[in-house]
Formats: structure tokens, C-alpha cells, sequence
């Protein structure tokens, strides 16, 4: 700080020279130079101030951090709201609310052997009380030093009672919460199962193994969404239908397995999925470890059951070319069997020929292999393969299962002619019956390609079109056909303009080439014909219809008529009322007075 | 006037002491109240939950199906059929209120009651057949 002398030397003598007071110049200076010390003292004593302040604020928050650290945390005992009182995993229930999985509290027994009276009398009375416990083993487990050991996951009441009978100190019982499924066999495959994941005494984390219960895991056990219960798409009492249905059909058509779906055309919606041989979920059986997974009950054949599903398939090369303005239905393509390309030969149905000339509607309507190839290679191997994979046959469907994503349709990897030939009518690769309903979805309801779906949608969704609506009523027209006067002349339901096509296709054998008495049966439906709004369809596993003289083998004789019965069953339940179709002008007169 | 200031304010503290001090129990008990109704509530919930869970497994359509067929001789329950599907036509249209038996205008409670009672009940079976209606169960779709 530069300090101002208080008498300069220039100012005193130009003021003595004018006759001033000198002293006057150092009693101002003085004045300037006390006001100023004032000025920085009383900054200093803010600084000070502030200085305090920040401190105090600083160390009061300092010290609450440090108390919310290290106290224990409690819950709120005042402000909770309803839900929070008591959560567990999430119900699911079918669209109408009904419970398809909930949870019910049972106990747990565990022991503490170090706490036990008479060991040897309590391992007899657990074994009394459970017969497949064996009581050296219990015995010899009580009385090796251990100091915890688990007996039972689960309890039913009456087994507690007993267990409580026995009165030892070392027996203990835990709250457990287990997941019940209280329609047994019901939507076994849609709902897979549940289990125990990390077990304390106090509590268990109850986990899905499979299914719905594992792909929405981390949904359900979610507790920000408080329990609130899933709505599945399924409807419990159309699911209870085709599966009554599914499983006489199976058995009367001797097949070792089935597999239905009903799906909404306009939402995409699942509202039944049964495959047969089924289990129970409550109960779920263990995965097979050697063999056929397919021989499995847990094998769920609708979605990943991937099959070559035949004859199904040919309406796809028909509607694209209608689609692409190649054909009409009444356009005539050559239909001449056998057609011979390279070293195959391409043959119809025991041999038959049904051309040299036929139309695009009657190749669909007889189920030509010739005419559908032909068809297909109009189209090119191109635009077919871009064509399928639009209607989702490229990749695992989309349906809410973990099982879902591992079925991928088996797609040849070059797609030479041979394949395009093939393909057309549904050999050479693979798909699942869950596939096949999805794209019979986009021609039911004009051309849109649906996502199957296992939740409720609430809303109308928008959905990518892949044909035009005209192409998609062309190709319903032609499905009608089949059913009206077709291979699937067994499926017609009055009332119900079932329009479908069948699919028969020899099971590949594991070492190669293809079984001839073993068939995968299908038919693919929808209904009703004038307005589309499910589809259906059924998949038979090497069926076989015995009350001719031979034995039948094709689609129209097997998972036809079950297909119809379903339809016959679920249609009114579904609230459709039966159409009655027009009469012929002449059953009607006029009469006038 | 200063002995009386300090008096009142010595008694405002002992006032507000004891106010504070009651607060903190009354607190307190409704605390713990709230903690047994939470308990209570949770109770209430599980058991609710049980029932649920039972009224699902009782109602399970095997176990209806099953009922059904056992009880068939009292119940004659059969499946869904598309025949069951009535249409409008098949609804006889409300009769006009019969005039009583002794010809006075029905503007009594009487009458009316008796009106409702026999006006469907005898011409109903023949007014629908006039019409040409047939029964919902013996209608056949063409």
C-alpha cells in the first residue's frame, strides 16, 4: 500500500506562498487516509462474517451426511400408500382378469441340529410325515455338526400341523411365497414355471424357469409397478376349448403330438397357444438329457417345434404373384407333374397330373407342387426370399417366451432354383406353426404383417403392409376354395366360412432323407371368410386316420376335421355370430296380395 | 409491568412444554396404530390373495367340465353352439297392456301389476309362433 505523505512538500510551499494555513493540507490528509482505514476494516469484518457462515453451513451438512450414513436404514412408518404393504411377484391373468398365476404363502422347513432335543425321534417323525425322506439319511445329516440344514421348500398346511406335532426346537419353519398355478395343465407351455432363486430363512426370491413366468421376469418382480398384475392375451375359456379338442383329436388320429394356435388377425394377439403332450407347470418335469427334445413334454411344439409345413406355404407364392401383378386367379399356368428341373423330379400327390394347364386358383384349390412351382419361379428366387422375409419367416417370432428366440426357421443357406421350387410348397426350410399363423395373419386382414403376441393390446398397433388388401381378398377367395371345394372339404363349419389350406409333409430323419410313413399333418385357417378375424392353426405330429381300409396320412383326413371342431367349438365363444350365407334365388318366392 | 411480561412468558414456556410433550406421545401412538393397520392390512391381503387363488382353482375349467357332466341330468348343460345365437326377430315385441276383467281403464296399481304378470305369459308361445319365430334351440341354420 502506497502511503501518501500527509505534508507534501510542493503543496506546502506553493500554500505558504499564497499565506495559507499549511496545517489545513496534513488535517485533510489525515481525514482521507482514517476514512480509509475504516472502510477496510469493515470489509475485513464481512469477510469474516461470510467466512463463519460458510463454515457453519458446511459442517451442518457435513454432519448430516455423515449421520444418514451411519444410521440404519428403517422404513417409512407413516407414508406408505396401499400397495407397498404388501408386494410380491405379479399375478398373471388371461384378457378377462381371470388368474393364470399368483402366489400363495406356504412355509418352509429348515432345521438347526445343534438346537435338537432327541434327533433320532425327529428323523423318524419327518420321515412318517414324508415318505420319500429316509430317516438314517435324516439322522446321520442331524448328528454330522452341521448347524443349518434345509428338509422342505414347500409345506401344505396339514404337513406343518404334523411337523409342529413333533414339538422339537430344532425344527423351524420360514415364510416362503410360491407360485400357483391354479389351472393345472392350462396354458402349460405359455406360462413354463417358476422356482426358488436366492433362499434366505426369512424370505425366497421366487424366479420364472420358463416361458412367460422367465421372459417378463424382471417385469414381474419389479416392485416399482407394485404387483400390478399381467394381462396375457390368452382367453382361458378358448384355451380350456382347443386343448379339450386338441387332445380327443390327438388321440382319435393316434398322433404322438399336437399343436394349436388362435391368433387375432387385426392385433396380433394370442389368444390360445396349446401344445400337446403337455405338463403341469405346478409341477414342472425335468428337461430330458439325452434324445429328441421334441419327445419332451416341456417341448413346445407351436413355437418351437420348427417343421417343414408343406402344402401351407403355397398360398404365399400365389398371393405374391397376384401381388406383383404376374397372375390372376384365373390366369392358367402349366401344371404338366412330373416337371423335371436338373437331377429332381417334381411329383403331385400320389403321382397324379392335373394339368398340362391349370388356373392359379385351382393350383391352390388341388394343392398343385407343379403349378406352385412354376408359379415360383415367375416370381424369382429374389423376390420370394424378400417376400417371406417380410411375413417374418427369416428370423425367431417375436412372441413373449424365452423359448421364442432360440427356434429360428431353418433356411437353406444358398437359395438356388432348386430351393425356390421347393419352397413354394413348403420344403427345404422350416418354420414354425407359430410362423405360419403370423403370415396367415397378414392375408387375413389385408396385407398387414401382425407381431404375435402374447400381452393384451389394448390399442389398435400399426403394422407394416407387405400386400395389398386387393391381393389379400384374392388369396382369402382362393383359400375359400380350398375348403369349399379342395383338399379341406372336411374343414367347413356352417356358418363360419372356414377358409384354410392344408399341409402334409414327410418328417425328415435324422440321418437324412425323409421317413414315408411319418407325416407332419397341418391346416391353416381362417375364419370368417367375408370379414377375417382369427386364424387358426393346427398341427398334427405323425398322425394317422385308420377307419378306411388304409391307413390316411394327409391333412384333409387328419388335422382337418380336428380344425373344424375347434372352429365349431370356439367360434360362439368367440361371439361370432354364424353367417348365413345367401340362399339360392329360387328357395325364396315373393308373394303378393 | 416488567414482573408480569416475565410471569406470563414463563408460563406461555411451561404451557408450550407440555402442548410438545403431549404432541410427541399422541404422535407416537398413531404411529404405532398405523404399523398394526399396515399389519392388519397385509393380513387382510394375503388372505385375499388366498381366496383368489382358491376361487381360480375352484372355477379351473377341468373341474367345471367335470361338474358339468356329473350334474348333466339336473343341469343339461351342453357346449356353445352356433344355433344359440338368437336374432331380433326371435324377441316378441311387448304386448299392449290387457284392459282388466272388469273393463275399467288400467290406471291402478292393480291392474298394471296383474297386466305384467299374465300379459307374456299365456299369447306369448302363439304370438311367436304367428310371427313365424321358431324356439332358439330348435332353429337350424340353412
Amino acid at each position: 500500500m502506497i502511503r501518501t505523505p500527509l505534508r507534501p512538500l510542493a503543496r506546502i510551499l506553493s500554500a505558504r506562498a499564497r499565506g495559507e494555513n499549511p496545517d489545513s493540507i496534513e488535517r485533510e490528509n489525515i481525514r482521507l487516509r482514517q476514512e480509509k482505514m475504516r472502510d477496510r476494516a469493515r470489509a475485513e469484518g464481512r469477510l469474516l462474517l461470510l467466512g463463519i457462515a460458510f463454515i457453519m453451513a458446511f459442517t451442518v451438512i457435513g454432519g448430516r451426511m455423515g449421520l444418514l450414513a451411519a444410521t440404519e436404514p428403517t422404513e417409512p412408518r407413516s407414508a406408505t400408500s396401499g400397495a407397498q404393504i404388501l408386494t410380491g411377484r405379479a399375478d398373471l391373468t388371461d384378457r378377462n382378469g381371470r388368474i393364470l398365476a399368483t402366489n400363495l404363502l406356504t412355509h418352509s422347513l429348515y432345521a438347526q441340529p445343534k438346537d435338537m432335543v432327541d434327533p433320532a425321534r425327529v428323523a423318524g417323525e419327518l420321515a412318517r410325515i414324508f415318505p420319500d425322506l429316509d430317516a438314517k439319511l435324516l439322522l446321520a445329516r442331524f448328528t454330522d455338526g452341521r448347524s443349518f440344514m434345509w428338509v422342505r421348500r414347500k409345506l401344505s398346511p396339514e404337513q406343518m400341523q404334523a411337523v409342529h406335532d413333533i414339538g422339537d426346537p430344532g425344527l423351524l419353519f420360514g415364510p416362503r411365497e410360491m407360485r400357483l398355478y391354479p389351472n393345472g395343465r392350462l396354458a402349460a407351455h405359455v406360462l413354463g414355471g417358476a422356482s426358488f432363486g436366492t433362499e434366505g430363512v426369512h424370505s425366497a426370491e421366487v424366479i420364472g424357469t420358463a416361458g412367460i413366468e422367465k421372459y417378463l421376469d424382471a417385469q414381474l418382480r419389479d416392485p416399482a409397478l407394485e404387483g400390478k398384475p399381467v394381462a396375457l392375451s390368452l382367453d382361458l375359456t378358448v384355451q380350456a376349448t382347443i386343448q379339450e379338442v386338441l387332445e380327443a383329436g390327438m388321440k382319435m388320429m393316434n398322433a404322438k403330438g399336437a399343436a394349436a394356435i388362435l391368433l387375432d388377425v387385426h392385433t396380433g394377439e394370442i389368444l390360445s397357444l396349446v401344445s400337446l403332450p403337455d405338463f403341469d407347470p405346478n409341477d414342472r418335469p425335468q428337461a430330458l438329457l439325452k434324445g429328441d427334445p421334441a419327445d419332451s413334454p416341456l417341448f413346445n411344439r407351436a413355437v418351437q417345434g420348427v417343421y417343414e409345413l408343406g402344402s401351407t406355404f403355397k398360398i404365399f407364392a400365389a398371393a405374391q404373384a397376384l401381388d406383383l401383378g404376374l397372375l390372376e386367379p384365373s390366369s392358367m399356368v402349366d401344371a404338366d407333374a412330373p416337371m423335371v428341373w436338373g437331377k429332381h423330379r417334381i411329383k403331385e400327390f400320389e403321382n397324379r397330373n392335373y394339368g398340362p394347364l391349370l388356373s392359379v386358383r385351382d393350383v391352390i384349390v388341388k394343392s398343385s407342387n407343379v403349378g406352385v412351382a412354376n408359379i415360383a419361379l415367375m416370381i424369382g428366387a429374389v423376390r420370394q426370399q424378400a417376400f417371406l422375409k417380410s411375413l417374418g419367416f427369416f428370423g425367431p417370432t417375436p412372441v413373449e417366451l424365452v423359448e421364442a428366440a432360440g427356434a429360428k426357421p431353418l433356411i437353406p443357406k444358398r437359395w438356388t432354383e432348386i430351393v425356390t421350387i421347393t419352397a413354394s410348397y413348403g420344403h427345404g426350410m422350416s418354420a414354425s406353426p407359430m410362423h405360419l399363423a403370423a403370415a396367415y395373419a397378414a392375408i387375413a386382414n389385408g396385407g398387414k404383417a401382425v407381431r404375435p403376441t402374447l400381452l393384451r393390446v389394448d390399442r389398435p398397433q400399426d403394422y407394416p403392409a407387405v400386400m395389398s388388401r386387393d391381393t389379400a381378398v384374392k388369396a382369402i377367395d382362393m383359400l375359400r376354395g380350398v375348403v369349399t371345394e379342395g383338399t379341406a372339404s372336411l374343414g367347413d363349419v356352417e356358418g363360419y366360412q372356414v377358409a384354410g389350406k392344408t399341409g402334409t409333409a414327410d418328417k425328415p430323419k435324422a440321418t437324412g432323407g425323409y421317413y414315408h410313413d411319418k407325416v407332419i399333418n397341418t391346416f391353416a385357417s381362417l375364419f370368417p371368410a367375408s370379414d377375417p378375424k382369427y386364424v387358426l392353426i393346427v398341427t398334427l405330429d405323425e398322425p394317422v386316420e385308420t377307419t378306411g381300409p388304409i391307413p390316411r396320412r394327409t391333412a384333409g383326413w387328419t388335422a382337418v376335421p380336428v380344425a373344424a371342431e375347434i372352429t365349431r367349438r370356439v367360434a360362439p365363444l368367440l361371439g361370432i355370430r354364424p353367417v348365413i350365407e345367401p340362399a339360392a334365388t329360387d328357395a325364396v318366392t315373393l308373394i303378393q296380395n | 409491568m416488567r414482573p408480569i411480561l416475565y410471569a406470563l412468558s414463563f408460563l406461555a414456556v411451561m404451557g408450550l412444554a407440555f402442548w410438545a410433550y403431549r404432541e410427541n406421545y399422541a404422535t407416537q401412538k398413531s404411529l404405532r396404530h398405523v404399523e398394526e393397520l399396515q399389519a392388519e392390512i397385509a393380513t387382510l391381503r394375503e388372505a385375499l390373495a388366498v381366496q383368489r387363488a382358491e376361487w381360480a382353482y375352484l372355477n379351473r375349467p377341468d373341474r367345471l367340465r367335470e361338474l358339468s357332466t356329473i350334474n348333466f341330468d339336473r343341469l343339461g348343460l351342453f357346449p356353445l353352439e352356433p344355433t344359440q345365437f338368437g336374432q331380433i326377430g326371435m324377441v316378441s315385441y311387448p304386448l299392449p297392456p290387457t284392459p282388466a276383467p272388469d273393463g275399467t281403464p288400467d290406471d291402478t296399481g292393480a291392474t298394471e301389476r296383474s297386466g305384467t304378470l299374465t300379459g307374456p305369459d299365456a299369447p306369448d308361445t302363439d304370438s311367436a309362433k304367428a310371427q313365424g319365430n321358431v324356439d332358439p334351440q330348435e332353429r337350424q341354420l340353412p
